[in-house]
This record gives structure tokens, C-alpha cells and sequence, in this order.
């Protein structure tokens, strides 16, 4: 009897990780117990595994996310050149980092951290766990702090609502999960490392072709530019800086082009639905040392 | 009357809704002086730590450390789950289940992002550390606010 049901499990195994399938997985195990091949409690546990192995992004931890952010950066900033420039970076950290902390996740397992990009091309990526790049060409796009600050508010928002976790197609964590699973408690080896960084560089691979050839779908980007406009609010910017900054966008995008051109609904859209959350255009007058130290920052960026 | 019994019975669940224990879920957890994100910071506790839930908030929790500190946690740094952080312990026993407990350090861990470097020379892992290493304080957040005349328009800050 032993000898049989240990064979059968294998089997249920095997059936499980190809599926990945909760309902199979139960219609399969109670066939196993009716037949008496599984006992309820193999069954149990089996059903058990198959929903951890289902879990997509959001059984990935802070931890894990922020491991998978680090690499997504590290590949941007390998496609891109960082523009290193100390007194732009601080500002941009001082601007960003301050926003991060009234959205409604201002506590990612490694904080939020941000960095320019080497590049004309209008673009911003937010890779998962909060590390956000921001390219000069889109810098340039913002005549105000209040415009810069709804730049980074809408990267944050994509943080926030871990748009680039949702990138990672279904099934790519299912191999990673099963041998954590098997592997809980102990440190990888051999087989199982080289597994658990192939689901990973899969990951990467999935998340950075998304921010840099596909983009979001729309809906991300009108859901990243609410929250924006919520953070904003919170902080006491002008929301009225988003739909500034998408204007000058408007006009400096070339048809065709890389970047926020391919992988963004066009700023006149954006600015359509943003002007329904935030309603009649109010004057965006900034005080007097917030445009000083704007201009001084990165004014010449 | 039944309806305030209702009433009653579900305002029963809401107070007892914030777990009496929740565990710190990020690299260095925030213990602030209010329930603000710009209050003071008074300490931080690492990865996994433990604290004791006094009350919840709206997003935050009212938090007692483990050193008897007390304060105010963003829910975002924290989590019911037990998190388990020695390596190759045997506290795992609940198989796949991930429902109760994170494992700390592993899945995509250091050890993956080595493996990763290894195959994967050419990427830049060094502007990675050097971005990261620009961190803001509370202070210096509310000193940039102040100097630049930022306020929420109605206590709009949260």
C-alpha cells in the first residue's frame, strides 16, 4: 500500500507542476484518495502546494521584489548611461524621495531611490521596489518643480501599484515557487540555484521589455498618473503640473520616436483624464525660491 | 434592533481587526513619533523583527518594539506573516504554504543576483548601489518642503 502511494505521488507531482492548475489538481487528488492511492492528508497538502504555486507577483516579498528591482535597474542603466551629477541627483532624491513617503506604499523592503538617465529620448522607468529612472529628455519636458514632482509621482505610482511585478508572464514563477517549496530552509544548490535564476532572468527579461519596447497597458498608465495626482495632492504640489509637463511633452515628442512615444497613451489623452480628476485648470505660480532652486538643480540638465 | 445588533457585531470585528503581532517585512522599518510621514523618526528595527500591535490607524499601527520603544508603523513595513530569517532552519514544516510564513533571503535573494552578475557581466550593478546609497531623513524632507513653501492645501498630508 505504502510502496503504491508513493508512486502515485510522483505522478500527482508531476501533473501538478505542468498544469499549475488548482482545479485539476483537486480533481486529480480526490481521484487519488477515492482510489485510495493518497491519503486526505497527502491530498491535502498537495492541494495545498498547487495554490502557492499558482501565486503570481503578489507571493513575491518585499525582499524578492526588491532583489528583482535591482537587477530591472541594473539592465536600464547598462541600456542607458546614468548622468552623474551630485547636486541634480540630491535634489531629485530631496523631490522624490519626499513624495514616495506620502503615497500609500512609502515602505519598500530597500526605499526609494532616484537616478537621471543619459539620454534626449522623453522617458522614466520605475523598476519594482522603487528604484525610478528619469531621462533628461523628459527633465526637459518639466518647466517647474510642481512639473518634475508629477513626473515622479507618476513613476511612484507605478511602484506603488507594482505594475512591473504584474510584466512577469504567468507561469514564468511557478519553477522558482515549486523549488522553494522543496528547497524551504535550506540554502540552494546546484540544480535548484540555477532554476530559481532562470525564473529570475526570466522575470527581468519579461519586466524590461515591457518598460522599454511594449510599455504598460493604458489603464496602468491613467492608474499610475490618479495616483500622481493623489501624492501631489497629499504633498501640496499643483496637480496642475502634470497636465503642464504632458503639454510640453506634447510638443517636444516626435512622431515615432522611443521611448514615452511608443509606450505611453499620447500626453493629449493623459491630459483629458487627468483633467477629470482634477478638474478646471487653476494658474500654476510657483513661490519664488522653489523656481530658484528648480532652475539651479536642474535647470541645465 | 436586529440592525444594531449588526451593527454591533461588525464594529466587534473592525476593533479586533488589527493583529496583535506583525512583523517588520523591509530592510529597515520606520518607527515614527505620530502617525505621519513626516513625524519625527525615533527608531528603526530590522528585517523580521517582531512588534506588538497597540492599535490601528487608518494605514498605520500603533507599535510597541521589542526594546519597549513605542510608536507609529506605516502598514506598508510591516506584515502578519512570521518571517523566518535563519538560515537553513527547519521552521518550514508548512510545505508550499506561504500563507504564514516568508523566508527571509530566500527565492530571489543575494545568492540569485550573484548567479545573475556572474552570467550577466556587462550590467551596471555599481550605478545600482551608488543610487541607492542617496538617502533622504524625515528632517532633511521636512527642511526641502519648507524651503520651497510646500504645504497640502487642508492637512491633506497623511
Amino acid at each position: 500500500m505504502m510502496t503504491r502511494q508513493l508512486r502515485f505521488f510522483p505522478l500527482v507531482t508531476a501533473l501538478v507542476l505542468v498544469a499549475g492548475c488548482t482545479e485539476l489538481t483537486k480533481v486529480v487528488t480526490s481521484a487519488g484518495v477515492a482510489s485510495g492511492k493518497l491519503s486526505e492528508d497527502q491530498a491535502k497538502s498537495l492541494n495545498r502546494s498547487s495554490e502557492a504555486v499558482e501565486k503570481t507577483f503578489q507571493d513575491i516579498t518585499p525582499e524578492q521584489e526588491y532583489y528583482i528591482g535591482r537587477s530591472v535597474a541594473a539592465t536600464l542603466l547598462t541600456t542607458y548611461k546614468p548622468f552623474d551629477q551630485a547636486a541634480a541627483s540630491q535634489y531629485l532624491n530631496q523631490l522624490g524621495q519626499t513624495l514616495a513617503q506620502a503615497s500609500d506604499k512609502p515602505e519598500t523592503f530597500g526605499g526609494y531611490h532616484f537616478a537621471i538617465l543619459d539620454t534626449e529620448e522623453i522617458n522614466a522607468f520605475a523598476a519594482p521596489g522603487g528604484l525610478i529612472l528619469v531621462s533628461r529628455g523628459l527633465i526637459r519636458c518639466c518647466r517647474s518643480e510642481d512639473a518634475l514632482a508629477a513626473v515622479l509621482a507618476h513613476e511612484i505610482g507605478h511602484v506603488e501599484r507594482q505594475h512591473g511585478l504584474k510584466a512577469i508572464k504567468k507561469g514564468r514563477l511557478t519553477s522558482a515557487l515549486t523549488v522553494l517549496a522543496v528547497e524551504a530552509g535550506k540554502n540552494l544548490g546546484g540544480e535548484n540555484l540555477a532554476e530559481v535564476t532562470k525564473a529570475f532572468e526570466g522575470s527581468i527579461g519579461d519586466i524590461t521589455g515591457t518598460l522599454v519596447n511594449s510599455g504598460y497597458s493604458r489603464e496602468l498608465e491613467y492608474d499610475a498618473d490618479a495616483v500622481a495626482v493623489k501624492v501631489l495632492r497629499r504633498v501640496g504640489y499643483n496637480p496642475e503640473g502634470l497636465v503642464d509637463m504632458l503639454s510640453q511633452m506634447q510638443k517636444s515628442l516626435k512622431p515615432g520616436s522611443h521611448g514615452f512615444g511608443a509606450t505611453h497613451p499620447t500626453p493629449q489623452d493623459r491630459i483629458a483624464a487627468v483633467r477629470k480628476v482634477i478638474g478646471a485648470t487653476t494658474s500654476l505660480t510657483e513661490p519664488a525660491p522653489r523656481k530658484q532652486r528648480f532652475t539651479t538643480a536642474v535647470g541645465r540638465v | 434592533m436586529i440592525r444594531k445588533g449588526l451593527l454591533a457585531f461588525a464594529m466587534g470585528i473592525f476593533l479586533f481587526a488589527a493583529p496583535a503581532r506583525m512583523n517588520v517585512q523591509v530592510k529597515s522599518g520606520q518607527v515614527r513619533s505620530t502617525a505621519s510621514y513626516l513625524a519625527k523618526l525615533l527608531v528603526t528595527i530590522p528585517y523580521g523583527s517582531s512588534v506588538e500591535v497597540v492599535q490601528q490607524q487608518g494605514d498605520w499601527f500603533n507599535v510597541k518594539t521589542a526594546q519597549g520603544v513605542k510608536g507609529w508603523m506605516h502598514k506598508s513595513a510591516l506584515t502578519t506573516k512570521r518571517i523566518s530569517m535563519a538560515s537553513g532552519s527547519t521552521t518550514a514544516k508548512t510545505g508550499a504554504s506561504s500563507d504564514e510564513l516568508a523566508l527571509a533571503g530566500k527565492g530571489f535573494n543575494a545568492q540569485v543576483e550573484k548567479e545573475y552578475k556572474a552570467k550577466n557581466k556587462n550590467l551596471n550593478f555599481a550605478a545600482v548601489d551608488r543610487m541607492e546609497k542617496i538617502k533622504i531623513a524625515p528632517t532633511e524632507m521636512q527642511a526641502f518642503l519648507a524651503a520651497g513653501a510646500v504645504k497640502p492645501a487642508e492637512g491633506g498630508a497623511k
